[in-house]
C-alpha cells in the first residue's frame, strides 16, 4: 500500500461526490460571471493592492519624483564652462513598496530610485558619493569617461568603504538618457536593493518643451529568492493607478523610460489608446519607431514622445501581464487644463 | 494529632509550590528588567503562518490562517495567481502568536483549475497555498449531509457489517484455526495502526511549529492506549465469555476511533478542494475495509452472541466514519485530525496487546505455526487489498 490510505479515501470521496460536483459546475460559471460584472466599479477588476502607501513615512512621493530633477550646484569656470556638483549619500532604509509591505532597501539620498541627475551636454560634473551605509558602494555612470571614474571595484578608487567618500568627475557626454547605479559586488544585489537613479544629459540645443516624466521600471524581491514579488514604475506598486499622472491634452508628453528591473531580463511599456515616437537612449533627434509598445532589456532606456488627443483616463503598463498584475500599472489623467 | 497531620499536609504543598512561585518571580523579573534582549537576534524573526483551510464560494475565496510562529505576522497584501488582489481581513492586519484570522477576497476562480494563493507579510515574506482543483466548497445542506453519510456507510459501516458475517464461519473452526484467525486479526490491526500513525505524521508535518505535531501524536497514542488498558481491566474482569465480548468491543472501539480519523481526512480533503477523480475506489475501499469486521468477530467466535450485540459492535466500529466525514467537511482542523489519528493508532495498538494476552491465555493447544501464519496472512491481506484499491 504505497499510497497513503487517506489518498484512496480522498479519491473515493471524489468519485462518490462526482455527480454533485458536475451538478455545481453547470451553475457556477453564471454565478462567477455575475460576480465579475459587479466588479466593474472595483479598480482594475479587483486586481489592486489594498490600502495606500504612507508617503510621509516613505519620504518619497512617486508623483513628485516623476518631474523632479537635480541640476546640481552650478558654477562657471573662467573659460565659461559650467561645472555641476552633486552630492549622493548611500545609506540603508526600509521602504514601503506596496501598502504595508516593507523592503530593506539600500538607498541613494534616502529614496529608490535615487535623485534624477540632470545636466547639459559638455558640462563638467563632480558627483560626491558619501557612503553612510554598512557596505562598500560605488557610483557607476553610463556615459563616456576615464577608467578611474567608472565606479568599478578594483579600478581607480574602486569601492568606497563605509564612512568614506569619493568625488567622480567627468564630462557630460553623450547627450541622451542614461543612468547611474552602484557597481559593487555582488552586483545583482547592489542594484536590486535600490542603488540606482536616472541620469539625463540634455543636448546643447535642448529639446522641444514638453511635460517631462521620469519612469524607472523597477521591481523588488522581498524574500530574496531571486524572483520579484513587486513590480512598479518608480518603486510603489500601483501608485499611478491610485494617483493618476495628470497631463494636458494635445501638449507634448516626454517620458524618460529606464529599465532597471533585476532578475527578469526584459520589461516593457504599453500606453493605451495612443502611439509614441521612440528615441532609443535619447541619443538622436530622429525617432526610430512609432509604436504603442516597446521592450527594454535590463539597463536599456528610451525617450518616448506623444500627445494625448482625447481627455480621460488612459492606462499604461508593462505588457508582460504578469508584471502588470504585480503592480506595474498606472493611469494618465488627460485634461484640458492639465497641471500637476 | 489531626491538626499536626493537616499542618504536615499543607507544608508538603508549600514545598511543592515553592519552585513554581520562584519560577513566576523569575519570569516577571526577566520580562520587566531582564537580559532577554541579549537573546533577541538582530535579524528580523522568521515569520510563520499556516493556511489551514481555503473555502471556495461562488466568486470568492475564504482563507483561514493560523500564526504558529514566535512573532506576530502582519498580512499586508494578498496575491492570487501572481496578481495583487483586493481583500478583506478579519480581524484586520496583524495575526498575533497562535492567533487566527479570516481573509475574504472576491475572485472569479475557474471550476476545475488550479489557483495559487500567496499572502505577503509586511516584511515581504510570502505564505503560499495551492487550490489543486477548484470546486465550490460544500455548503451544509441536506444533500451535503446525505452525501457524506452515504460515503461513511460505504467505506465504514457496510464493510464492517459484511465482515461480521464471517462469525458463523469462524465459529465452526477448531482451536488451531481460531488461533490462526486471531493472529490474522492482530496482523490486520498492526497494519491499520501503523497506517494511522503514518497518516498522523503526514498531517502533523503541515501543522504550525507551535502545535508540536509529533508531541501531539505521542500524547494521543499513549494516553488513548493507557486509557483503554484501564477500561479493559474492567471489561475483561469477568468470566471468559465476558472477557471475549469485552475484547470484541475494545477492537470495535479501536477501529471506530481509527475510522473517525479517516472520516475527518476524507471530509477535509473534499472541502479543501484536494480531490482527484475516481469512482471505483469507493468499491475498492469497501473490499479493503471488510477485513475490519473479521477482526471484531474472531474473539467471540466461541461465544453465543445476540444479534443486537453484533449490530452494536458494527456501529461502534463503522459509524464514526460518518461522524468524522461530517466534522472534517464542516470545520477541518489539522490539529484535531492529527490528534484523532493518533488516538486511533493508540487504541489499535492497545487492542493488539489485548489480543496477544488472550492468545497467551488460550494457549492450551499450542499451535504457534498457525499463529505466525495467521499474523503474516493478516498483514498480507491488508497489503494485497490495498494494492487492489490502488490499481
Amino acid at each position: 500500500m504505497r499510497m497513503p490510505r487517506r489518498d484512496f479515501l480522498v479519491k473515493a470521496a471524489a468519485g462518490l461526490l462526482g455527480g454533485l460536483t458536475v451538478g455545481r459546475a453547470a451553475v457556477l460559471p453564471a454565478a462567477a460571471s455575475t460576480e465579475h460584472s459587479s466588479q466593474h466599479a472595483v479598480p482594475h477588476g479587483g486586481n489592486m493592492t489594498v490600502g495606500d502607501v504612507d508617503l510621509k513615512r516613505l519620504g518619497f512621493d512617486p508623483s513628485r519624483y516623476l518631474r523632479s530633477f537635480d541640476w546640481g550646484r552650478a558654477s562657471k569656470l573662467p573659460n565659461g564652462r559650467t561645472v555641476r556638483e552633486y552630492s549622493i549619500v548611500a545609506s540603508e532604509r526600509d521602504i514601503e513598496i506596496a501598502p504595508g509591505v516593507f523592503f530593506p532597501a539600500w538607498v541613494f539620498n534616502g529614496t529608490v530610485p535615487g535623485p534624477t541627475l540632470r545636466a547639459r551636454e559638455g558640462d563638467l560634473l563632480r558627483i560626491k558619493l558619501i557612503n553612510a551605509s554598512k557596505h562598500p558602494h560605488t557610483l557607476h555612470f553610463h556615459g563616456i569617461h576615464k577608467a578611474e571614474m567608472d565606479g568599478v571595484p578594483g579600478i581607480g578608487r574602486g569601492d568606497v568603504l563605509p564612512g568614506e567618500s569619493f568625488t567622480y568627475e567627468f564630462e557630460a557626454i553623450p547627450f541622451g538618457l542614461h543612468q547611474y547605479h552602484c557597481h559593487s559586488a555582488p552586483l545583482k544585489r547592489h542594484i536590486h536593493k535600490g542603488l540606482y537613479g536616472a541620469f539625463i544629459i540634455d543636448p546643447k540645443q535642448g529639446r522641444p518643451p514638453a511635460q517631462e516624466l521620469v519612469m524607472m521600471m523597477n521591481a523588488f524581491d522581498t524574500n530574496f529568492d531571486n524572483e520579484n514579488e513587486v513590480y512598479a514604475v518608480n518603486s510603489v506598486a500601483f501608485h499611478y493607478a491610485k494617483h493618476p499622472i495628470r497631463v494636458m491634452r494635445d501638449r507634448l508628453v516626454r517620458i524618460y523610460l529606464i529599465n532597471i528591473t533585476e532578475f527578469d531580463p526584459i520589461n516593457s511599456i504599453h500606453v493605451h489608446a495612443n502611439f509614441f515616437h521612440v528615441f532609443r537612449t535619447g541619443t538622436s533627434f530622429v525617432p526610430s519607431e512609432y509604436t504603442d509598445t516597446i521592450m527594454l532589456c535590463q539597463a536599456e532606456r528610451a525617450v518616448l514622445e506623444m500627445r494625448f488627443p482625447y481627455p480621460g483616463r488612459f492606462m499604461f503598463h508593462a505588457h508582460q501581464t504578469e508584471f502588470t498584475e504585480l503592480g506595474w500599472m498606472g493611469l494618465f489623467e488627460v485634461t484640458d487644463n492639465g497641471g500637476v | 494529632m489531626a491538626v499536626s497531620d493537616a499542618r504536615r499536609m499543607s507544608r508538603r504543598w508549600v514545598w511543592g509550590l515553592l519552585p513554581l512561585l520562584l519560577l513566576a518571580v523569575l519570569v516577571a523579573v526577566l520580562v520587566r528588567f531582564g537580559p532577554l534582549g541579549v537573546f533577541q537576534a538582530v535579524v528580523p524573526p522568521l515569520e510563520e503562518l499556516t493556511i489551514n483551510r481555503v473555502k471556495l464560494e461562488p466568486g470568492r475565496f475564504v482563507i483561514h490562517v493560523t500564526n504558529g510562529g514566535p512573532e506576530p505576522v502582519t498580512i499586508a497584501q494578498v496575491l492570487v495567481d501572481e496578481a495583487y488582489w483586493q481583500f478583506e481581513m478579519s480581524p484586520a492586519g496583524t495575526v498575533p502568536r497562535l492567533g487566527t484570522a479570516t481573509i475574504t477576497l472576491a475572485y472569479p476562480w475557474v471550476e476545475g483549475e488550479a489557483h495559487h494563493l500567496k499572502l505577503l507579510s509586511s516584511t515581504g515574506t510570502p505564505f503560499e497555498h495551492t487550490v489543486d482543483v477548484a470546486t465550490a466548497s460544500p455548503r451544509v445542506d441536506a444533500r451535503y449531509l446525505g452525501t457524506f453519510t452515504l460515503l461513511g456507510v460505504y467505506v465504514g459501516v457496510l464493510p464492517v457489517f459484511l465482515g461480521l458475517l464471517w462469525l458463523p464461519f469462524v465459529r465452526r473452526l477448531d482451536s488451531r484455526w481460531t488461533g490462526f484467525f486471531l493472529s490474522l486479526t492482530a496482523g490486520l490491526l498492526v497494519f491499520l495502526g501503523v497506517d494511522a500513525l503514518d497518516e498522523a505524521l503526514e498531517v502533523a508535518r503541515g501543522l504550525p511549529g507551535a502545535f508540536q505535531g509529533v508531541g501531539l501524536i505521542l500524547t494521543g497514542v499513549l494516553v488513548s492506549a493507557l486509557l483503554l488498558v484501564w477500561v479493559s481491566r474492567r471489561f475483561t474482569a469477568g468470566n471468559e465469555t465476558a472477557r471475549h465480548l469485552g475484547l470484541a468491543l475494545l477492537i470495535a472501539v479501536g477501529i471506530g476511533l481509527h475510522n473517525l480519523g479517516e472520516g475527518l481526512a476524507i471530509g477535509a480533503a473534499y472541502s479543501l478542494g484536494k480531490v482527484a477523480l475516481g469512482t471505483f475506489l469507493v468499491l475498492g475501499f469497501t473490499i479493503h475495509n471488510t477485513t475490519e469486521g473479521l477482526a471484531i468477530v474472531t474473539p467471540i467466535a466461541r461465544e453465543r452472541t445476540a444479534l443486537p450485540t453484533l449490530v452494536l459492535l458494527g456501529l461502534v466500529a463503522g459509524a464514526p466514519t460518518i461522524l468524522g466525514a461530517l466534522i472534517g467537511g464542516l470545520s477541518y482542523s489539522p490539529v484535531l485530525a492529527t490528534l484523532f489519528l493518533a488516538v486511533g493508532a493508540g487504541a489499535i495498538f492497545q487492542v493488539v496487546y489485548e489480543l496477544l494476552k488472550l492468545m497467551m491465555a488460550d494457549a492450551r493447544t499450542p499451535a504457534f505455526g498457525y499463529q505466525v501464519a495467521g499474523f503474516a496472512a493478516g498483514l498480507l491481506v491488508m497489503y494485497v487489498t490495498g494494492l487492489f484499491v490502488a490499481a
